[in-house]
């Protein structure tokens, strides 16, 4: 009896410590977010509402409430916002389509090939972003491989050109994101109990039913994740409109760029990014609730 | 209605010189095999003796390196998987974990064109009893459950054949064997042809009409329980279904249909249909629960063996277990069941063993005496 006493006495105690723990460990994760993301947004959000200063040198703002900025801020840039959800649209289905495909061949096809793939998926990102995006520039250019292989099938006439246009920062996006997409549809198929396809087989399902029935549908938090990855860094890219586009592929990403750094149009900028955030953060819950991913394993 | 893809195709199973070497090691070694219609037919051996791969290359999950497999008159050897009539009860289940209860049983059906799948889906689901857990996932399940679903999905399909891969390995004794029992009776029901892999010496004797004993890649012995029990050919079937007492002997003489061996100095009969050998030198075996034991100079029948010495008894409720040292310094062990049939006996009292010779087997005396037994003892 004796024993056992002072065995439940002694368990309690790493017990009681062992509850305080996970809030330990979520306290430098916690205070990181306090100053680097709360503390910034409450700036953001007090600047969105303020006005120029009356006769004050430019740069000078004070707080007036005006909610106004906001209609402003985007009705002058409805164009932007538009384009910047339909590039980046564009994209993230694009980077599906290549994804896809290849996240399948590693996960099922690649052998002992697999780790190596892995590693050259990733491989772009050990050059900058900026530079991968200028590179994109010249291999889209008047003496890059595309221009020349696509002149020479004449699918294209001799004038046309790629660079600074729409489709050029579409397929930037696609390429700087691609990672994205790729990493988190393999990580769910790689995931997936090929006894479960194989089962599919046994019960009457050919190749292209098991994908439909059994692979595809549970690869979907892959699928979600890795749309919403692309997606968000995508609509608020200016990047890539910058290097690869032209006046008129401008995003809301070169809007508020211009606005902060050239203008020094503070509110605007700030409103702008709020705008960008809520409308992102609807589509994303929208789609989430349509993808119905929670249900998924 | 589209096209059942059992319709043509029932018979006998038939398993025709099947190998399947994965490198250069044998997994399956020239199997030849028939599994009547309509049996329960179980697949037994230990862990890596190529069960599961003989029953993927039936399913059609693994491609033999060469033999055939046929299903009555039809060759099923390169037939796809997804158009042969067989269904698997896979070993972990393999429940599709997006899909609800009611669609991962009506997933067969869907997929061969079926379109009122509701009726044969609730009464799948009546006869393993989880009509009411239709519309949850796989995962809210318990395991037993999950199993039963299992079986559920592969049988409403009325397949031909039904494989079922350990699937009671993960539960607890009792669901198990409960669920033996309905397995059992569901094969009765349904009337599908069964054939059950298993490790478990006693879910094989307990449910199948026939068992197949494999040991690395080929079928020792084939044949009903009590026949493998009572009669087996090599050490390894003796060892791995139940225990057994060895005793080397030599055959003396030969006449009609009884043979007589000398066991250690001790002339005995058995009968010559027991004697899988043609070997002079022989191993005799015995089962523990086959010998009595009898105080020195009590009346006996049958094969007796003199000069026993008890060296431990342990009282088990049912029976009582002896270790008796005999002449020839070899350990027996002798299982008496406890209705006071028995002598009341100490350790170190001398022991007189006797018993009926039609319970004796014997083997090649240059069988292992301890094959099968690592495989017994992981049980
Ligand atoms: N894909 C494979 N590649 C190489 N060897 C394999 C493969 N599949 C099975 N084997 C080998 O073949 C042998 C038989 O395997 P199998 O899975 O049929 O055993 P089993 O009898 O089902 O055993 P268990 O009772 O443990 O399930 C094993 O030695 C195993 O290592
Ligand atoms: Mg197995």
């Amino acid at each position: 009896m004796a024993f056992a006493h002072a065995g439940t006495a002694t368990a309690s105690k790493p017990g009681r410590a062992g509850m305080r723990i996970p809030y330990l460990l979520l306290l430098p994760g916690l205070l990181w977010l306090l100053m680097f993301f709360v503390l910034p947004l409450i700036n953001l959000a007090e600047t969105s509402t303020k006005t120029p200063i009356a006769g004050g040198e430019t740069g000078s703002y004070e707080q007036t409430f005006r909610l106004q900025n906001y209609v402003d801020a985007f009705s002058e840039n409805s164009a932007q916002f538009s384009r910047s959800f339909i590039y980046a649209l564009l994209a993230t289905l694009l980077a599906l389509a290549i994804s896809y495909p290849l996240a399948y061949a590693i996960a099922f096809k690649s052998g002992k090939y697999k780790n190596i793939l892995l590693v050259l998926v990733i491989a772009p990102f050990f050059t900058s972003f900026l530079l991968r995006t200028i590179a994109w520039k010249q291999i889209l250019g008047e003496e890059g491989p595309v221009i020349s292989i696509l002149r020479t099938f004449h699918l294209i006439g001799p004038d046309t050109s790629i660079t600074a246009t729409a489709l050029a920062v579409v397929t930037g996006m696609t390429y700087n994101f691609l990672p994205f997409m790729t990493l988190p549809i393999y990580a769910s198929l790689e995931r997936i109990d090929p006894r479960l396809m194989e089962a599919s087989g046994d019960l009457y399902a050919n190749g292209l039913t098991t994908f439909r029935r059994v692979t595809f549908p549970l690869s979907m938090p892959g699928v979600v994740a890795g749309t919403l990855l692309t997606f968000i860094p995508a609509a608020g890219d200016y990047v890539n409109a910058q290097i690869l586009g032209n006046p008129t592929t401008k995003m809301i990403g070169n809007v508020i760029d211009s606005r902060f750094f050239r203008i020094v149009d503070y509110p605007t900028a700030a409103a702008l990014s709020f705008t960008l955030m809520a409308a992102i953060l609807i589509l994303i819950t929208v789609y989430i609730r349509r993808a119905g991913t929670d249900e998924l394993v | 209605m589209a096209n059942h893809p059992d319709a043509a195709k029932t018979g006998d199973l038939k398993l025709s010189s099947i190998t399947k070497s994965f490198g250069d090691f044998l997994a399956v070694d020239d199997l030849d095999l028939v599994i009547p219609k309509g049996s329960f037919f179980a697949l037994l051996g230990p862990s890596g003796c190529g069960k599961t791969t003989t029953l993927r290359m039936i399913a059609g999950l693994e491609e033999p390196t060469s033999g055939k497999i046929y299903l009555g008159d039809t060759d099923l050897t390169d037939t796809k998987s997804y158009r042969r009539p067989v269904n698997t009860v896979f070993q972990n289940y393999a429940l599709f974990p997006h899909l609800t209860i009611f669609e991962n049983v009506a997933f067969g059906l869907r997929r061969r064109g079926i379109k009122d799948v509701k009726e044969p889906v609730e009464k799948v689901l009546a006869l393993v009893e989880l009509a009411h857990l239709r519309d949850r996932k796989p995962t809210q399940l318990s395991g037993g459950q999950q199993q039963r679903i299992a079986v559920a999905r592969a049988i409403v399909n009325r397949p031909a054949l039904l494989l079922l891969d350990e699937p009671l390995g993960a539960l607890d004794l009792k669901l198990r064997r409960q669920m033996q029992i309905e397995l059992k009776w569901i094969q009765t029901e349904v009337g599908i042809t069964f054939v059950h892999v298993t490790h478990d010496q006693e879910e094989a004797m307990t449910m199948a009409d026939t068992i197949a004993v494999m040991n690395e890649g080929r079928i020792e012995q084939l044949g009903s329980p009590a026949d493998l029990y009572e009669n087996p050919k090599t050490a390894f079937v003796a060892n791995f279904l139940g225990q057994s007492n060895f005793i080397k002997g030599t055959v003396e003489s030969t006449s009609g249909t009884d043979q007589f061996v000398n066991l250690q100095g001790t002339r005995i009969a058995i009968p010559a249909a027991r004697n899988s050998s043609t070997h002079k030198s022989l191993l005799v075996g015995i089962r523990p629960e086959k010998f009595r034991i009898h105080n020195v100079g009590d009346a006996t029948t049958g094969n007796k063996l003199e000069g026993g010495i008890v060296t431990d008894i342990s009282f088990v409720g049912v029976s009582t277990q002896y270790q008796v040292e005999m002449p020839w310094k070899q350990e027996l062990m002798i299982f008496e069941q406890n209705d006071g049939g028995a002598p009341n006996l100490r350790k170190g009292d001398a022991v007189t063993l006797s018993w009926e010779p039609h319970f004796t087997f014997a083997l090649d005396g240059d069988e292992d005496v301890r094959s099968g037994l690592a495989g017994a003892d992981a049980e």
